[in-house]
Protein backbone atom coordinates (compact mmCIF):
# COMPACT_ATOMS: atom_id res chain seq x y z
CA UNK A 1 0.00 0.00 0.00
CA UNK A 2 1.13 3.67 -1.07
CA UNK A 3 1.04 4.64 2.41
CA UNK A 4 2.90 8.11 1.81
CA UNK A 5 1.05 8.83 -0.77
CA UNK A 6 -2.88 8.57 1.12
CA UNK A 7 -0.91 10.19 3.59
CA UNK A 8 0.22 13.18 1.52
CA UNK A 9 -3.42 13.99 0.16
CA UNK A 10 -4.95 13.66 3.50
CA UNK A 11 -2.33 16.15 4.33
CA UNK A 12 -2.90 18.40 1.47
CA UNK A 13 -6.64 18.10 2.23
CA UNK A 14 -7.08 18.48 5.72
CA UNK A 15 -4.35 21.76 5.27
CA UNK A 16 -7.00 23.15 2.93
CA UNK A 17 -9.77 22.67 5.83
CA UNK A 18 -7.29 24.62 8.20
CA UNK A 19 -6.46 27.21 5.34
CA UNK A 20 -10.33 28.28 5.16
CA UNK A 21 -11.09 27.32 8.58
CA UNK A 22 -14.05 30.14 8.90
CA UNK A 23 -15.67 28.67 5.98
CA UNK A 24 -14.51 24.94 6.91
CA UNK A 25 -15.46 24.72 10.73
CA UNK A 26 -16.66 27.65 12.36
CA UNK A 27 -19.29 28.69 9.69
CA UNK A 28 -21.10 24.97 10.03
CA UNK A 29 -20.75 25.02 13.73
CA UNK A 30 -21.89 28.80 13.94
CA UNK A 31 -25.15 27.97 11.81
CA UNK A 32 -25.90 24.50 13.94
CA UNK A 33 -25.53 26.73 17.50
CA UNK A 34 -28.03 29.16 16.48
CA UNK A 35 -30.62 26.33 15.69
CA UNK A 36 -29.95 25.77 19.51
CA UNK A 37 -30.45 29.17 20.59
CA UNK A 38 -33.55 29.46 18.17
CA UNK A 39 -35.07 26.19 18.39
CA UNK A 40 -33.55 24.49 21.84
CA UNK A 41 -33.61 27.20 23.94
CA UNK A 42 -35.92 30.12 22.69
CA UNK A 43 -38.93 28.04 21.02
CA UNK A 44 -37.81 24.63 22.66
CA UNK A 45 -38.51 25.80 25.93
CA UNK A 46 -42.40 26.57 25.16
CA UNK A 47 -42.64 22.67 23.23
CA UNK A 48 -43.83 19.58 25.13
CA UNK A 49 -41.03 17.22 25.42
CA UNK A 50 -40.81 13.70 23.84
CA UNK A 51 -40.32 10.51 24.84
CA UNK A 52 -39.42 12.09 28.34
CA UNK A 53 -36.55 14.42 26.82
CA UNK A 54 -36.63 18.20 26.15
CA UNK A 55 -36.73 19.73 22.59
CA UNK A 56 -33.77 20.85 23.12
CA UNK A 57 -32.03 17.94 23.80
CA UNK A 58 -33.94 15.94 21.35
CA UNK A 59 -33.05 18.10 18.55
CA UNK A 60 -29.45 17.33 19.22
CA UNK A 61 -28.59 14.15 17.57
CA UNK A 62 -30.91 15.66 14.49
CA UNK A 63 -28.77 18.57 13.94
CA UNK A 64 -25.26 17.05 14.55
CA UNK A 65 -26.63 14.02 12.17
CA UNK A 66 -27.58 17.15 9.82
CA UNK A 67 -24.91 19.07 9.70
CA UNK A 68 -22.31 15.89 9.50
CA UNK A 69 -24.25 14.87 6.30
CA UNK A 70 -24.06 17.75 4.64
CA UNK A 71 -20.71 18.55 5.24
CA UNK A 72 -19.61 15.26 4.34
CA UNK A 73 -21.42 15.42 1.23
CA UNK A 74 -19.90 18.87 0.79
CA UNK A 75 -16.49 18.41 1.40
CA UNK A 76 -15.82 15.31 -0.32
CA UNK A 77 -17.63 15.97 -3.37
CA UNK A 78 -15.26 19.22 -3.39
CA UNK A 79 -12.07 17.20 -2.93
CA UNK A 80 -12.67 15.96 -5.81
CA UNK A 81 -14.16 18.38 -7.97
CA UNK A 82 -11.85 20.56 -7.78
CA UNK A 83 -8.96 18.63 -8.96
CA UNK A 84 -11.02 17.41 -11.59
CA UNK A 85 -12.19 20.97 -12.99
CA UNK A 86 -8.87 22.61 -12.76
CA UNK A 87 -7.01 20.04 -14.15
CA UNK A 88 -4.72 18.73 -11.32
CA UNK A 89 -5.84 15.26 -11.56
CA UNK A 90 -3.83 14.17 -13.78
CA UNK A 91 -1.27 14.01 -10.84
CA UNK A 92 -3.40 11.29 -9.06
CA UNK A 93 -4.37 9.03 -12.42
CA UNK A 94 -0.57 9.31 -13.20
CA UNK A 95 0.82 8.29 -10.02
CA UNK A 96 1.20 4.86 -8.13
CA UNK A 97 -1.70 4.88 -6.79
CA UNK A 98 -4.61 2.07 -6.37
CA UNK A 99 -8.03 3.19 -6.29
CA UNK A 100 -8.14 2.20 -3.37
CA UNK A 101 -5.86 4.84 -1.59
CA UNK A 102 -7.43 7.39 -3.61
CA UNK A 103 -11.04 6.83 -1.86
CA UNK A 104 -9.51 6.11 1.76
CA UNK A 105 -6.99 9.64 1.19
CA UNK A 106 -9.74 11.92 -0.10
CA UNK A 107 -13.31 10.12 1.93
CA UNK A 108 -10.62 9.86 5.08
CA UNK A 109 -10.27 13.43 4.57
CA UNK A 110 -13.46 14.66 4.33
CA UNK A 111 -14.74 12.34 6.80
CA UNK A 112 -12.27 13.93 9.82
CA UNK A 113 -13.67 17.04 8.97
CA UNK A 114 -17.29 16.15 9.66
CA UNK A 115 -16.10 14.16 12.56
CA UNK A 116 -14.50 17.15 13.77
CA UNK A 117 -17.16 19.55 13.27
CA UNK A 118 -19.86 17.07 14.73
CA UNK A 119 -17.87 16.68 17.80
CA UNK A 120 -17.38 20.82 18.21
CA UNK A 121 -21.21 20.71 17.91
CA UNK A 122 -21.87 18.14 20.01
CA UNK A 123 -19.78 20.25 22.78
CA UNK A 124 -20.81 23.31 21.73
CA UNK A 125 -24.75 21.47 22.14
CA UNK A 126 -24.32 20.66 25.55
CA UNK A 127 -23.93 24.09 26.31
CA UNK A 128 -27.04 25.42 25.52
CA UNK A 129 -29.32 22.07 26.27
CA UNK A 130 -28.99 18.80 28.94
CA UNK A 131 -27.25 16.66 27.26
CA UNK A 132 -26.63 12.27 27.99
CA UNK A 133 -25.48 10.24 26.24
CA UNK A 134 -26.04 6.93 27.04
CA UNK A 135 -24.61 4.35 24.57
CA UNK A 136 -21.04 6.64 23.77
CA UNK A 137 -19.50 3.57 21.40
CA UNK A 138 -22.37 3.54 19.49
CA UNK A 139 -22.81 6.99 19.36
CA UNK A 140 -19.40 7.09 18.10
CA UNK A 141 -20.09 4.17 15.64
CA UNK A 142 -22.66 5.64 14.01
CA UNK A 143 -21.20 8.82 13.68
CA UNK A 144 -17.64 7.30 11.87
CA UNK A 145 -20.32 5.28 9.84
CA UNK A 146 -22.58 8.15 8.79
CA UNK A 147 -19.02 10.82 8.09
CA UNK A 148 -17.68 7.80 5.81
CA UNK A 149 -20.80 6.57 3.97
CA UNK A 150 -21.40 10.10 3.06
CA UNK A 151 -18.16 11.07 2.33
CA UNK A 152 -17.98 8.26 -0.20
CA UNK A 153 -21.52 9.31 -1.56
CA UNK A 154 -20.19 12.80 -1.58
CA UNK A 155 -16.58 11.71 -3.74
CA UNK A 156 -18.99 9.66 -5.99
CA UNK A 157 -21.10 13.18 -6.68
CA UNK A 158 -17.90 15.09 -6.85
CA UNK A 159 -16.81 12.33 -9.91
CA UNK A 160 -20.65 12.45 -11.43
CA UNK A 161 -20.78 16.14 -11.36
CA UNK A 162 -19.88 18.26 -14.78
CA UNK A 163 -20.13 21.34 -13.39
CA UNK A 164 -20.12 22.97 -10.22
CA UNK A 165 -24.30 23.47 -10.41
CA UNK A 166 -24.84 19.88 -10.34
CA UNK A 167 -21.96 19.57 -7.07
CA UNK A 168 -25.03 21.75 -5.65
CA UNK A 169 -27.79 19.82 -6.88
CA UNK A 170 -28.00 16.28 -5.07
CA UNK A 171 -27.00 18.44 -1.93
CA UNK A 172 -29.38 21.04 -1.77
CA UNK A 173 -32.44 19.24 -3.76
CA UNK A 174 -32.20 15.63 -2.36
CA UNK A 175 -30.29 14.86 0.66
CA UNK A 176 -31.59 18.71 2.55
CA UNK A 177 -35.29 17.82 2.42
CA UNK A 178 -34.24 14.35 3.05
CA UNK A 179 -32.69 15.40 6.49
CA UNK A 180 -35.31 17.95 7.27
CA UNK A 181 -38.06 15.32 6.89
CA UNK A 182 -36.00 12.48 8.24
CA UNK A 183 -36.73 13.08 12.08
CA UNK A 184 -34.33 15.54 12.57
CA UNK A 185 -36.37 18.08 13.98
CA UNK A 186 -39.41 15.89 15.16
CA UNK A 187 -39.97 12.23 15.93
CA UNK A 188 -41.37 10.27 12.80
CA UNK A 189 -44.29 8.64 15.37
CA UNK A 190 -45.57 12.18 15.57
CA UNK A 191 -46.67 11.92 12.06
CA UNK A 192 -49.97 10.44 10.57
CA UNK A 193 -49.77 6.70 10.11
CA UNK A 194 -49.37 6.80 6.19
CA UNK A 195 -46.79 9.46 6.05
CA UNK A 196 -44.96 7.26 8.93
CA UNK A 197 -44.66 4.52 6.00
CA UNK A 198 -43.64 7.09 3.36
CA UNK A 199 -41.10 8.09 6.04
CA UNK A 200 -39.59 4.66 6.18
CA UNK A 201 -38.06 4.68 2.68
CA UNK A 202 -35.83 8.03 3.83
CA UNK A 203 -32.61 6.53 4.63
CA UNK A 204 -31.81 9.44 7.02
CA UNK A 205 -34.56 8.30 8.94
CA UNK A 206 -32.58 5.25 10.03
CA UNK A 207 -29.08 7.39 11.04
CA UNK A 208 -30.70 10.26 12.80
CA UNK A 209 -33.22 7.32 14.42
CA UNK A 210 -29.94 5.21 15.52
CA UNK A 211 -28.14 7.98 16.35
CA UNK A 212 -30.88 9.48 18.69
CA UNK A 213 -31.09 5.85 20.13
CA UNK A 214 -27.34 5.91 21.33
CA UNK A 215 -27.94 9.03 23.26
CA UNK A 216 -31.21 8.35 24.98
CA UNK A 217 -32.41 5.54 23.99
CA UNK A 218 -35.07 6.02 21.84
CA UNK A 219 -35.94 5.30 18.50
CA UNK A 220 -38.46 5.46 16.10
CA UNK A 221 -37.02 2.34 14.29
CA UNK A 222 -35.08 -0.26 15.81
CA UNK A 223 -31.08 0.05 16.19
CA UNK A 224 -30.54 -3.07 14.62
CA UNK A 225 -32.07 -1.56 11.52
CA UNK A 226 -30.97 1.54 11.67
CA UNK A 227 -26.99 0.29 11.81
CA UNK A 228 -27.63 -2.56 9.07
CA UNK A 229 -29.36 0.20 6.77
CA UNK A 230 -26.50 2.47 7.04
CA UNK A 231 -24.11 -0.55 6.53
CA UNK A 232 -26.21 -1.28 3.40
CA UNK A 233 -25.92 2.50 2.19
CA UNK A 234 -22.04 1.82 2.86
CA UNK A 235 -21.80 -1.39 0.76
CA UNK A 236 -23.65 0.73 -2.09
CA UNK A 237 -21.67 3.34 -2.26
CA UNK A 238 -18.58 0.71 -2.43
CA UNK A 239 -19.99 -0.78 -5.19
CA UNK A 240 -20.54 2.06 -7.01
CA UNK A 241 -16.95 3.46 -6.40
CA UNK A 242 -15.63 0.03 -7.34
CA UNK A 243 -17.09 0.54 -10.66
CA UNK A 244 -16.03 4.21 -11.50
CA UNK A 245 -12.97 2.97 -11.16
CA UNK A 246 -12.98 -0.03 -12.96
CA UNK A 247 -14.34 1.85 -15.84
CA UNK A 248 -12.79 4.79 -15.40
CA UNK A 249 -16.29 6.77 -15.41
CA UNK A 250 -15.58 10.40 -15.71
CA UNK A 251 -11.79 10.35 -14.68
CA UNK A 252 -10.47 8.37 -17.87
CA UNK A 253 -10.83 8.45 -21.62
CA UNK B 1 20.11 -3.01 -24.26
CA UNK B 2 16.59 -3.33 -24.14
CA UNK B 3 14.29 -0.04 -24.26
CA UNK B 4 13.00 1.56 -21.41
CA UNK B 5 9.73 2.03 -22.94
CA UNK B 6 8.12 -0.56 -25.56
CA UNK B 7 4.85 0.25 -27.27
CA UNK B 8 3.19 -2.54 -29.30
CA UNK B 9 0.39 -2.18 -31.50
CA UNK B 10 -1.09 0.60 -29.50
CA UNK B 11 -4.52 1.74 -30.64
CA UNK B 12 -6.71 4.35 -29.39
CA UNK B 13 -10.67 5.00 -30.15
CA UNK B 14 -12.52 7.66 -28.55
CA UNK B 15 -16.34 6.64 -27.67
CA UNK B 16 -17.14 9.38 -30.47
CA UNK B 17 -15.41 7.20 -32.86
CA UNK B 18 -12.25 9.03 -33.46
CA UNK B 19 -9.11 7.49 -34.36
CA UNK B 20 -6.35 9.15 -32.17
CA UNK B 21 -3.88 6.48 -32.54
CA UNK B 22 -3.09 4.20 -35.05
CA UNK B 23 -0.59 0.77 -34.37
CA UNK B 24 1.77 2.92 -32.73
CA UNK B 25 5.03 0.76 -32.28
CA UNK B 26 7.72 2.47 -30.56
CA UNK B 27 11.15 1.72 -28.45
CA UNK B 28 12.58 4.35 -26.05
CA UNK B 29 16.01 3.92 -25.10
CA UNK B 30 17.15 4.77 -21.87
CA UNK B 31 18.83 7.70 -21.57
CA UNK B 32 17.71 9.55 -24.79
CA UNK B 33 16.00 12.86 -25.41
CA UNK B 34 13.29 12.09 -28.05
CA UNK B 35 11.05 14.68 -29.46
CA UNK B 36 7.74 13.93 -30.51
CA UNK B 37 6.32 16.14 -33.57
CA UNK B 38 3.85 17.00 -34.62
CA UNK B 39 0.47 19.25 -35.49
CA UNK B 40 -1.84 19.73 -33.33
CA UNK B 41 -4.49 16.77 -33.14
CA UNK B 42 -1.60 14.66 -34.31
CA UNK B 43 -1.74 12.19 -30.89
CA UNK B 44 1.28 13.05 -29.48
CA UNK B 45 -1.20 13.85 -25.72
CA UNK B 46 -2.90 11.14 -26.21
CA UNK B 47 0.08 8.64 -26.31
CA UNK B 48 1.76 10.21 -23.80
CA UNK B 49 -1.84 10.19 -21.42
CA UNK B 50 -2.04 6.42 -22.07
CA UNK B 51 1.92 5.77 -21.69
CA UNK B 52 1.51 7.57 -18.26
CA UNK B 53 -2.23 6.64 -17.63
CA UNK B 54 -4.44 8.72 -17.89
CA UNK B 55 -6.20 7.60 -20.79
CA UNK B 56 -7.07 4.01 -21.24
CA UNK B 57 -5.46 2.07 -24.52
CA UNK B 58 -7.62 0.84 -26.43
CA UNK B 59 -5.72 -2.19 -27.61
CA UNK B 60 -2.07 -2.95 -27.36
CA UNK B 61 0.60 -2.91 -24.71
CA UNK B 62 3.29 -0.79 -23.23
CA UNK B 63 6.11 -1.31 -20.55
CA UNK B 64 8.09 0.77 -18.84
CA UNK B 65 11.28 -0.37 -17.77
CA UNK B 66 9.64 -4.25 -17.91
CA UNK B 67 6.74 -3.06 -16.42
CA UNK B 68 3.60 -3.40 -17.99
CA UNK B 69 1.40 -0.50 -17.39
CA UNK B 70 -1.94 -1.70 -16.63
CA UNK B 71 -0.94 -5.23 -15.01
CA UNK B 72 2.16 -3.69 -12.89
CA UNK B 73 0.86 -0.18 -13.17
CA UNK B 74 2.79 0.53 -9.79
CA UNK B 75 5.82 -0.06 -10.67
CA UNK B 76 5.55 1.44 -14.40
CA UNK B 77 4.11 5.04 -12.76
CA UNK B 78 6.69 4.94 -9.98
CA UNK B 79 9.30 5.76 -12.40
CA UNK B 80 7.42 8.27 -14.62
CA UNK B 81 7.24 12.09 -14.08
CA UNK B 82 5.16 14.05 -16.54
CA UNK B 83 4.71 17.52 -17.50
CA UNK B 84 1.72 18.33 -18.88
CA UNK B 85 0.62 20.71 -22.04
CA UNK B 86 -1.87 22.37 -19.47
CA UNK B 87 -0.82 25.06 -16.88
CA UNK B 88 -2.95 22.59 -14.10
CA UNK B 89 -1.98 24.09 -10.43
CA UNK B 90 -3.46 24.10 -7.13
CA UNK B 91 -3.71 28.03 -7.34
CA UNK B 92 -4.56 28.52 -3.67
CA UNK B 93 -1.54 26.53 -2.29
CA UNK B 94 2.23 27.44 -2.04
CA UNK B 95 4.58 26.22 -4.30
CA UNK B 96 6.73 24.00 -1.45
CA UNK B 97 3.35 22.37 -0.59
CA UNK B 98 2.23 21.39 -4.32
CA UNK B 99 5.59 19.95 -4.68
CA UNK B 100 5.77 18.13 -1.86
CA UNK B 101 2.55 16.86 -2.29
CA UNK B 102 3.46 15.46 -6.02
CA UNK B 103 6.46 13.86 -4.27
CA UNK B 104 4.32 12.16 -1.35
CA UNK B 105 1.27 10.58 -4.09
CA UNK B 106 4.34 9.12 -6.18
CA UNK B 107 5.38 7.04 -2.81
CA UNK B 108 7.90 8.83 -2.01
CA UNK B 109 8.44 9.90 1.69
CA UNK B 110 9.18 13.55 2.62
CA UNK B 111 12.54 14.93 1.85
CA UNK B 112 12.65 18.94 2.37
CA UNK B 113 16.10 18.63 1.05
CA UNK B 114 14.97 17.72 -1.89
CA UNK B 115 11.95 19.57 -2.97
CA UNK B 116 14.45 22.74 -1.74
CA UNK B 117 17.02 21.64 -4.70
CA UNK B 118 14.31 20.96 -7.09
CA UNK B 119 12.95 24.48 -6.37
CA UNK B 120 16.35 25.76 -6.48
CA UNK B 121 17.47 24.01 -9.88
CA UNK B 122 14.61 26.09 -11.17
CA UNK B 123 15.12 28.79 -9.46
CA UNK B 124 11.70 28.84 -7.56
CA UNK B 125 13.66 28.75 -3.94
CA UNK B 126 12.55 32.38 -3.48
CA UNK B 127 8.86 31.43 -3.98
CA UNK B 128 9.18 28.80 -1.62
CA UNK B 129 5.90 30.20 0.48
CA UNK B 130 4.26 31.93 -2.53
CA UNK B 131 0.95 30.99 -3.47
CA UNK B 132 0.86 29.47 -6.62
CA UNK B 133 -1.65 32.19 -7.68
CA UNK B 134 0.39 34.76 -7.79
CA UNK B 135 2.84 33.37 -9.82
CA UNK B 136 3.45 34.45 -13.71
CA UNK B 137 3.12 31.97 -16.22
CA UNK B 138 6.58 30.67 -16.57
CA UNK B 139 6.97 30.85 -13.33
CA UNK B 140 3.85 28.29 -12.64
CA UNK B 141 5.64 25.99 -15.37
CA UNK B 142 8.75 25.93 -13.24
CA UNK B 143 6.34 24.84 -10.76
CA UNK B 144 4.39 22.38 -12.60
CA UNK B 145 8.12 20.69 -13.90
CA UNK B 146 9.17 21.06 -10.19
CA UNK B 147 6.26 18.63 -9.79
CA UNK B 148 7.20 15.79 -11.97
CA UNK B 149 10.48 16.14 -10.72
CA UNK B 150 9.99 16.19 -6.97
CA UNK B 151 9.96 11.96 -6.83
CA UNK B 152 13.08 11.49 -8.72
CA UNK B 153 11.88 10.07 -11.72
CA UNK B 154 14.27 7.72 -14.35
CA UNK B 155 11.65 9.09 -17.07
CA UNK B 156 10.21 12.05 -17.70
CA UNK B 157 7.56 13.51 -20.26
CA UNK B 158 7.35 16.95 -21.17
CA UNK B 159 4.40 17.75 -23.33
CA UNK B 160 4.75 20.91 -25.02
CA UNK B 161 7.05 22.35 -21.73
CA UNK B 162 7.64 25.82 -23.71
CA UNK B 163 4.84 26.84 -25.01
CA UNK B 164 3.90 30.04 -24.18
CA UNK B 165 6.50 31.01 -22.38
CA UNK B 166 9.07 33.45 -23.25
CA UNK B 167 12.80 32.75 -24.61
CA UNK B 168 14.69 33.59 -21.82
CA UNK B 169 12.80 30.79 -19.97
CA UNK B 170 12.98 28.43 -22.95
CA UNK B 171 16.59 28.68 -22.21
CA UNK B 172 16.38 28.21 -19.24
CA UNK B 173 14.20 25.27 -19.49
CA UNK B 174 16.67 23.50 -22.19
CA UNK B 175 19.37 23.71 -19.79
CA UNK B 176 16.90 21.87 -16.95
CA UNK B 177 16.72 19.17 -19.32
CA UNK B 178 20.25 18.85 -20.33
CA UNK B 179 21.13 18.61 -16.60
CA UNK B 180 18.59 15.90 -16.46
CA UNK B 181 19.89 14.16 -19.33
CA UNK B 182 23.05 14.32 -18.17
CA UNK B 183 21.85 12.74 -14.36
CA UNK B 184 20.68 9.31 -16.89
CA UNK B 185 16.97 11.01 -16.98
CA UNK B 186 14.90 9.60 -20.49
CA UNK B 187 13.09 12.75 -21.83
CA UNK B 188 10.23 12.28 -24.01
CA UNK B 189 9.43 16.06 -25.57
CA UNK B 190 6.80 16.72 -27.54
CA UNK B 191 6.88 19.94 -29.09
CA UNK B 192 5.50 22.70 -31.67
CA UNK B 193 9.17 24.19 -31.83
CA UNK B 194 10.89 22.55 -34.62
CA UNK B 195 13.93 24.59 -32.64
CA UNK B 196 13.10 23.12 -29.59
CA UNK B 197 13.48 19.33 -30.99
CA UNK B 198 16.71 20.24 -33.17
CA UNK B 199 18.05 21.56 -30.57
CA UNK B 200 17.17 19.02 -27.63
CA UNK B 201 16.70 15.65 -28.96
CA UNK B 202 18.72 12.89 -29.86
CA UNK B 203 15.99 11.24 -31.97
CA UNK B 204 12.65 12.65 -33.35
CA UNK B 205 9.56 11.25 -33.96
CA UNK B 206 7.24 12.52 -36.03
CA UNK B 207 3.42 12.03 -35.65
CA UNK B 208 0.66 12.81 -37.87
CA UNK B 209 -3.11 12.23 -37.86
CA UNK B 210 -2.31 9.38 -34.80
CA UNK B 211 0.57 7.23 -37.20
CA UNK B 212 4.04 7.29 -36.59
CA UNK B 213 5.59 8.51 -39.69
CA UNK B 214 9.25 8.16 -38.41
CA UNK B 215 11.28 8.09 -35.94
CA UNK B 216 15.17 8.63 -36.86
CA UNK B 217 17.97 9.85 -34.72
CA UNK B 218 18.22 13.67 -35.48
CA UNK B 219 21.45 13.93 -37.28
CA UNK B 220 20.62 10.82 -39.38
CA UNK B 221 17.73 12.49 -40.17
CA UNK B 222 18.68 15.69 -41.41
CA UNK B 223 21.24 14.26 -43.29
CA UNK B 224 19.24 11.83 -44.80
CA UNK B 225 16.17 13.83 -45.75
CA UNK B 226 17.98 16.96 -45.52
CA UNK B 227 18.44 18.87 -48.97
CA UNK B 228 21.20 21.13 -49.41
CA UNK B 229 21.08 23.80 -51.38
CA UNK B 230 24.18 26.16 -53.35
CA UNK B 231 23.73 29.62 -53.93
CA UNK B 232 25.82 31.28 -57.02
CA UNK B 233 25.28 35.02 -57.10
CA UNK B 234 25.93 35.83 -60.46
CA UNK B 235 27.84 39.01 -61.49
CA UNK B 236 25.41 39.58 -64.43
CA UNK B 237 21.81 38.05 -64.65
CA UNK B 238 20.57 35.48 -66.76
CA UNK B 239 18.26 35.75 -68.94
CA UNK B 240 17.94 31.78 -69.13
CA UNK B 241 19.92 28.58 -68.27
CA UNK B 242 22.51 27.38 -70.59
CA UNK B 243 21.73 24.33 -72.39
CA UNK B 244 25.00 22.64 -71.32
CA UNK B 245 23.86 23.34 -67.64
CA UNK B 246 20.89 21.39 -67.93
CA UNK B 247 21.72 18.32 -67.12
CA UNK B 248 22.03 19.92 -63.51
CA UNK B 249 19.30 20.28 -60.88
CA UNK B 250 19.53 24.22 -61.25
CA UNK B 251 17.06 27.01 -61.47
CA UNK B 252 17.18 31.03 -61.22
CA UNK B 253 15.72 33.15 -58.98
CA UNK B 254 15.91 36.60 -58.04
CA UNK B 255 15.23 38.04 -61.64
CA UNK B 256 18.08 35.90 -63.33
CA UNK B 257 20.71 37.11 -60.44
CA UNK B 258 20.87 33.77 -58.39
CA UNK B 259 21.82 30.18 -59.48
CA UNK B 260 20.30 28.00 -57.50
CA UNK B 261 21.76 23.86 -57.33
CA UNK B 262 19.93 21.86 -55.22
CA UNK B 263 20.88 18.19 -54.42
CA UNK B 264 21.51 15.48 -51.87
CA UNK B 265 23.62 16.30 -49.02
CA UNK B 266 25.02 12.77 -49.22
CA UNK B 267 26.77 12.83 -52.54
CA UNK B 268 27.73 16.38 -52.57
CA UNK B 269 31.63 15.49 -52.88
CA UNK B 270 31.90 14.98 -56.21
CA UNK B 271 28.96 16.98 -57.87
CA UNK B 272 29.86 20.44 -56.85
CA UNK B 273 33.20 20.42 -57.95
CA UNK B 274 32.22 19.34 -61.58
CA UNK B 275 28.77 22.11 -61.59
CA UNK B 276 31.49 24.59 -60.28
CA UNK B 277 33.78 23.16 -63.56
CA UNK B 278 30.75 23.20 -65.77
CA UNK B 279 29.59 26.96 -64.89
CA UNK B 280 32.97 28.03 -64.96
CA UNK B 281 33.54 26.81 -68.87
CA UNK B 282 29.76 28.54 -69.68
CA UNK B 283 31.61 31.40 -69.34
CA UNK B 284 29.08 32.05 -65.74
CA UNK B 285 30.88 34.39 -63.63
CA UNK B 286 30.12 34.91 -60.00
CA UNK B 287 30.75 37.33 -57.15
CA UNK B 288 29.84 35.13 -54.06
CA UNK B 289 28.50 31.48 -52.83
CA UNK B 290 26.83 30.55 -50.07
CA UNK B 291 25.29 26.80 -48.80
CA UNK B 292 22.00 26.05 -47.06
CA UNK B 293 20.88 23.32 -45.73
CA UNK B 294 17.33 22.33 -44.69
CA UNK B 295 16.38 22.77 -41.19
CA UNK B 296 14.18 20.46 -39.20
CA UNK B 297 11.25 22.71 -39.98
CA UNK B 298 11.09 21.97 -43.75
CA UNK B 299 11.70 18.36 -43.34
CA UNK B 300 9.07 18.05 -41.09
CA UNK B 301 6.50 19.99 -42.91
CA UNK B 302 7.41 18.08 -46.54
CA UNK B 303 6.31 14.70 -44.11
CA UNK B 304 2.94 16.26 -42.86
CA UNK B 305 2.09 17.57 -46.25
CA UNK B 306 2.54 14.46 -47.65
Amino acid sequence: MNIHAIRAIYKFEMARTFRTIAQSIISPVLSTSLYFVVFGSAIGSRMTDIDGISYGAFLVPGLIMLSILTESISNASFGIYFPRFIGTIYEVLSAPVSPLEIVISYVGAAASKSLMIGSIILVTASLFVPLQIMHPFMMLLFMVLTCITFSMFGFIIGIWADSFEKLQIIPLLIITPLTFLGGSFYSIRMLPEAWQTVTLFNPVVYLVSGFRWSFYEIADVNVGVSLGMTGLFLLICTVILYWIFKTGYRLKK
Amino acid sequence: MSPIIEIKGLNKVYDNGFQALKDINLEIREGEIIALLGPNGAGKTTLISIICGIVNASSGTITIDGHDIVRDYRAARSLIGLVPQELATDAFESVNATISLSRGIFGKKPDQTHIDKVMKDLSLLDKKHSKIITLSGGMKRRVMIGKALSHEPRILFLDEPTAGVDVELRKDMWNVVRELRKSGVTIILTTHYIDEAEEMADRIGVINKGQIMLVEEKTVLMQKLGEKRLLLLLLEPLASLPPELSQWNLRLQDNGSTLVYTYDAQSESSDITHLLDAIDNAGIRYRDLETKQNSLEEIFVNLVKK
